[in-house]
């Protein structure tokens, strides 16, 4: 994947967010760099979601900052960058038209449009079901697909929140391999997960929250084998009550 | 009961005899209503759309107008219309007045409210669904617009068939905008209020029995289609 002009690293400072005046997360600073694939580990409630919509500009911080080189705000960032959620949204179209209507929406010709998801759908392993109404595949073929759907626009990052959250083990291999595509192709990978082994089999650095706050963000095999926190130590046993 | 029997024999007879003046009749109402809700589709989609797409200082009292205008009387659409339209008022240059053209005006009018309140709830639900993704994708408002618009068709015709019933069954507006005339501005519910008041009423049954017919065609035709396109689509 061709990235003439990195929106990395990005830089978060002192990052606030608050609902019906409940402080959410707490003063996060965090910067992220190309190349190291980040995993955003952390019980449920811990405010991993909330943090990866903030990065990628659905949602508004309270106060503090959320950086992408080169750019001042989030809104030319975000067409450098795609997100695949939990419960991956399907158009009411087939397989083949959700990933037209993202190419139509990103200003690609007509004309190539057809061949550009046809790609997509083979790398994703379903070109078999292209005509099949997205809201009739499993879940798991819904994650691939929304997977080829990012893939499409070619982001210089991509956010995950949960991907395999709900998905059997040979739906999430597929789901992981298709990750590792990605962060072959050079896109940054910014995942959510709190399942611990697939954090182990991805991750290069792991950002780990409790709570709303970043209680630990080191490299990821320096976390598996030992984590600084007391926190940290009781998550990656199993042991860790919120 | 025997003028209900008569209605049926009359409505029976009114199909069969092919009269063009009946068939003139019933073509000039598809027309005017067809028409109509094609234009209250063209303002009614997008601005139901954008109201519940756009957060915009008064989009409330946008909601509540739609939503009571949805009940707007059709006497007094028509006679505003009329007033608008008559020698006198602001569009009297026009001449349009006691033609087909101000009917259409007039039942516009009334669908337009119909059609974009109810696409104002349907877009909204679909909205709430697809943001996240939409908003991803930074798509721009009008590319936003129109993925729901699209997106959201089936459920859309059902508010189209409530604009039309609306349209086709109304009698106060067209009356007064389009007097009714024979051969120029006489439609099936206006046909059969002057029946009526003649005191033909098996006549004007069997044109009621028509209407329904009318109705029935066009609803079950556009339920056929839903049918088989949400299937494609795998709307349920
Ligand atoms: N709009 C909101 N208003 C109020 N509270 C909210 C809002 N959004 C999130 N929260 C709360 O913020 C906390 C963090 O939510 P978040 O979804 O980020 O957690 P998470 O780490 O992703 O958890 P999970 O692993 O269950 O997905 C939760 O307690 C949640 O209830
Ligand atoms: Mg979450």
């Amino acid at each position: 994947m061709s990235a003439p002009q990195t929106i990395l690293p990005l830089e978060v400072r002192q990052l606030v967010f608050e609902a019906n005046s409940t402080r959410l997360l707490h003063d996060i600073n965090l910067s992220l760099t190309a190349g190291q694939r980040t995993v955003i580990l952390g019980p449920n409630g811990a405010g991993k979601s909330l943090l990866l919509r903030l990065c990628h500009g659905l949602l508004r911080p309270t106060s503090g900052d959320i950086n992408w080189r080169g750019t001042g705000t989030r809104d030319r960032a975000i067409r450098h960058q795609a997100m695949v959620f939990q419960r991956p949204v399907m158009l009411r179209r087939t397989a083949h038209a959700n990933i037209t209507h993202t190419l139509k929406i990103r200003g690609v010709a007509r004309t190539e449009r057809r061949e550009r998801a046809d790609a997509a759908l083979a790398l994703a392993g379903l070109s078999g079901l292209a005509d099949l109404p997205a809201r009739l595949m499993s879940g798991g073929e819904q994650q691939r697909l929304a997977l080829a759907r990012a893939w499409v626009t070619e982001p210089e990052v991509l956010f995950l929140d949960e991907p395999t959250a709900s998905l059997d083990p040979a739906a999430t291999r597929a789901v992981e391999t298709l990750i590792e595509g990605f962060h072959a192709a050079g896109t940054k990978i910014i995942m959510a997960t709190h399942d611990l082994g697939q954090a182990r089999r991805l991750a290069d650095e792991v950002v780990f929250l409790n709570k709303g706050r970043l209680v630990e963000f080191s490299n990821a095999e320096r976390f598996f084998e030992g984590p600084e926190t007391e926190d940290g130590r009781a998550f990656i046993t199993g042991d860790l009550l919120w | 009961m025997s003028t209900i029997l008569n209605a049926f024999a009359e409505a029976g007879a009114l199909l069969a005899s092919f009269d063009a003046d009946f068939l003139a009749i019933v073509g000039l109402s598809l027309r005017v209503s067809l028409t109509a809700v094609l234009i209250a589709c063209l303002i009614g989609f997008p601005l139901g759309a954008a109201v519940a797409l756009f957060r915009f200082p008064g989009r409330g009292a946008v909601t509540l107008m739609l939503n009571t205008f949805m009940g707007l009387p059709p006497v007094v659409v028509g006679l505003l219309v009329f007033l608008i339209l008559s020698r006198s008022g602001p569009l009297g240059v026009l001449g349009l007045l006691f033609t087909p053209t101000a009917m259409i005006i007039a039942q516009a009018i009334l669908v337009t409210p119909i059609i974009a309140a109810l696409t104002r709830q349907i877009v909204e639900d679909l909205w709430r669904e697809y943001s996240d993704h939409l908003r991803s994708l930074d798509a721009r408002p009008l590319d936003t617009l129109g993925t729901l618009i699209y997106d959201a068709r089936f459920s859309l015709s059902t508010a189209v068939l409530a604009g039309f019933g609306r349209a086709i069954a109304e009698v106060g507006a067209v009356m007064i905008v389009g007097g009714n005339i024979d051969h120029a501005t006489r439609v099936m519910t206006t046909a059969i209020a002057l029946e009526t008041s003649k005191g033909n009423l098996a006549t004007a049954l069997g044109l009621g029995i028509v209407l329904l017919v009318l109705a029935l065609a066009v609803t079950a035709s556009v339920q056929v289609i839903n049918a088989i396109g949400a299937r494609k689509a795998a709307i349920a």
